[in-house]
């Protein structure tokens, strides 16, 4: 059982952040996954001291308020700055990431949260951090009810939204030509990608979130060129990764979301030499069939 | 100079545009009567997209106002179709020729609900239309300059629009892909559509364009080609560049240098 509720964790995670992350690699804007995951630490211990509790409510309002902040900022120092994109980025990010850790350490005792947590997580803790009701029925690990309840929202969210989102990523200047409201779909991508990000990271670590939003993805690019299944293809290696990168850890004794990582790298260099088109094998094959015909 | 229509399709008024404070549209004001190709030609630099883009509300004005088919952009938005310059997107996007056609009938459908078998027979008859009908399925990354810029005007024609705004469709296309670009504008604007076409090359303004807008930051003229466009006017647009050339051609005329020694 302990198995499967991890590799479950890991499946809902990989997919949320795999479907955000496909529309994230084709905005060129991967890394706004990595700068969000990060800058929502002060929101995450703001929310705490606020509240006092960890109730994943507060969690997501006060991580999903800073996720936003900072693509606003970036976005504003990207405008009217004049910076580019990534450098914009990486001032963001580590200044809020910074602020975070400096709230941590200065709310030591109040704050029941600790660096190496927020950037590896422990996805093992999953199965025993059970929700408990009142009468004292277990439902289940905890982490489970708020994933998939992200999933559906992500998935709704994707589905709804996917003929704007696919025409704004692709040509951005007629979508707002032909009247779609380009800035506000960024703005809802972002959030979303802030939510899911936050969902997700205090069961498997900030890195495992930015590994699935990026990984996957850039994985699928390379299997196909159909944007329906890319998504798809990204899904499904999210699955395969997260199971096999159970059982590696399993078998290996060692960090099951290193090995989910590690594995997603394994995938992805099988992929980038094997491809049947767009692989460096099928390329070298093609060139030296042209060299023989010339 | 300025020829000013009545009943015009397109009216701007005292427009002027600036990025981050400094204008680089000035005063723009025209107006544009119905079923024409019109050019706007210019030097690099002298706002011909930024027209355009500001035209169909990407860029925003800084003052002055646009009314197309004398209403706001907003009122007559399904009416109207804009072609962005090829470069502007990334063609390795995951898409087939088909994909980017059926995004002209987005517009028309809202959030909830999808392409049905009507988008698609449109954007197969305007695949056909631009001589695309054997390439729907083909990703998009693997076409060639002159058929992605088919493509674009495929999705164009796909919204069914009423006035057309391309900026630089002829840039980097083959000839044949040019020729056969301008047969079917004008075979639109025989079907009463107005399009408007930001072009750098003047050889070609000739024979391809009914109107011409000549702009270098403010207006310089606006009328039929062949009131418009004539020397004084294209070097006022142009102002240093062919004035230059002009200078090294009037010396060679006074001096009657022969083009080689023999």
């Amino acid at each position: 059982m302990i198995a499967f509720w991890i590799i479950l964790t890991g499946s809902l995670v990989a997919i949320s952040c795999g479907l955000l992350g496909s529309f994230l690699i084709l905005r060129k804007m991967s890394m706004i996954g990595d700068a969000i995951s990060h800058a929502v630490l002060p929101g995450i211990v703001i929310a705490f001291l606020l509240s006092g509790n960890r109730e994943p409510l507060s969690m997501l309002l006060g991580a999903g308020f800073f996720g936003l902040l900072s693509t606003f900022i970036i976005e504003y120092l990207h405008q009217k700055a004049k910076l580019q994109t990534d450098a914009a980025i990486g001032v963001t990010f580590t200044l809020l990431f910074a602020v975070g850790i400096i709230l941590i350490s200065v709310f030591t005792g109040k704050v029941d949260i600790d660096q190496d947590c927020v950037l590896y997580g422990e996805i093992a803790y999953v199965p025993i951090d059970l929700w408990i009701l009142d009468d004292g029925t277990i439902m289940g690990p905890r982490p489970i009810y708020i994933l998939s309840t992200v999933l559906v929202l992500i998935v709704l969210f994707i589905t709804i939204g996917y003929k704007h989102l696919k025409i704004g990523t692709f040509d951005p200047a007629f979508a707002t030509a032909i009247g779609i409201p380009t800035v506000l779909w960024h703005y809802l991508l972002m959030g979303a990608v802030s939510i899911t990000t936050v969902a997700s990271f205090e069961s498997v670590g900030s890195i495992l979130v930015v590994a699935f939003l990026i990984g996957p993805p850039a994985t699928a690019y390379l299997l196909t060129d159909d944007l329906k299944k890319m998504l798809i293809i990204t899904c499904i290696l999210g699955v395969l990764i997260s199971f096999f990168g159970y059982w590696l850890a399993y078998w290996l004794n060692a960090s099951i979301a290193g090995c989910m990582t590690v594995l997603l790298g394994v995938f992805f260099t099988i992929v980038f030499i094997f491809a049947p088109n767009t692989g460096i094998l099928a390329k070298k094959l093609k060139s030296n069939k042209n060299a023989i015909s010339i | 100079m300025k020829e000013d229509i009545v009943d015009p399709v397109l009216e701007i008024h005292d427009l002027t545009v600036s990025y981050s404070r400094k204008p680089v549209l000035w005063d723009i004001d025209f107006s544009l009567p119905k079923g024409c190709i019109a050019g706007i030609i210019g030097p690099n630099g002298a706002g011909k997209s930024t027209l355009i883009k500001t035209i169909m509300g990407v860029i925003p004005s800084s003052s002055g106002y646009i009314k197309i088919f004398d209403q706001t952009l907003n009122a007559v938005r399904s009416r109207v179709s804009y072609v962005p310059q090829r470069e502007s997107v990334d063609w390795d996007f995951p898409a087939s020729v088909l994909d980017v056609v059926l995004m002209g009938r987005y517009g028309k459908l809202g959030l909830f609900k999808n392409t049905n078998k009507q988008d698609k027979r449109i954007a197969l008859e305007c695949l056909e239309k631009v001589g695309l009908q054997d390439y729907t399925k083909r990703q998009i990354s693997q076409l060639s300059g002159g058929q992605q810029q088919r493509v674009f005007l495929a999705r164009a024609l796909a919204q069914e629009a009423d006035l057309y705004l391309m900026d630089e469709p002829f840039a980097g296309v083959d000839a044949a892909t040019e020729k056969a670009i301008i047969e079917i504008l004008r075979e639109m604007a025989n079907k009463n559509k107005t399009i408007i076409v930001v072009h750098h090359d003047l050889q070609s303004v000739v024979n391809y364009f009914d109107w011409v807008i000549l702009i270098n930051m403010r207006l310089v003229a606006s009328g039929p080609t062949q009131k418009v466009f004539n020397n004084k006017l294209i070097q006022e647009a142009y102002g240093g560049k062919l004035t230059l050339l002009t200078e090294i051609g009037n010396i060679l005329e006074e001096r009657q240098i022969p083009p080689r020694e023999k």
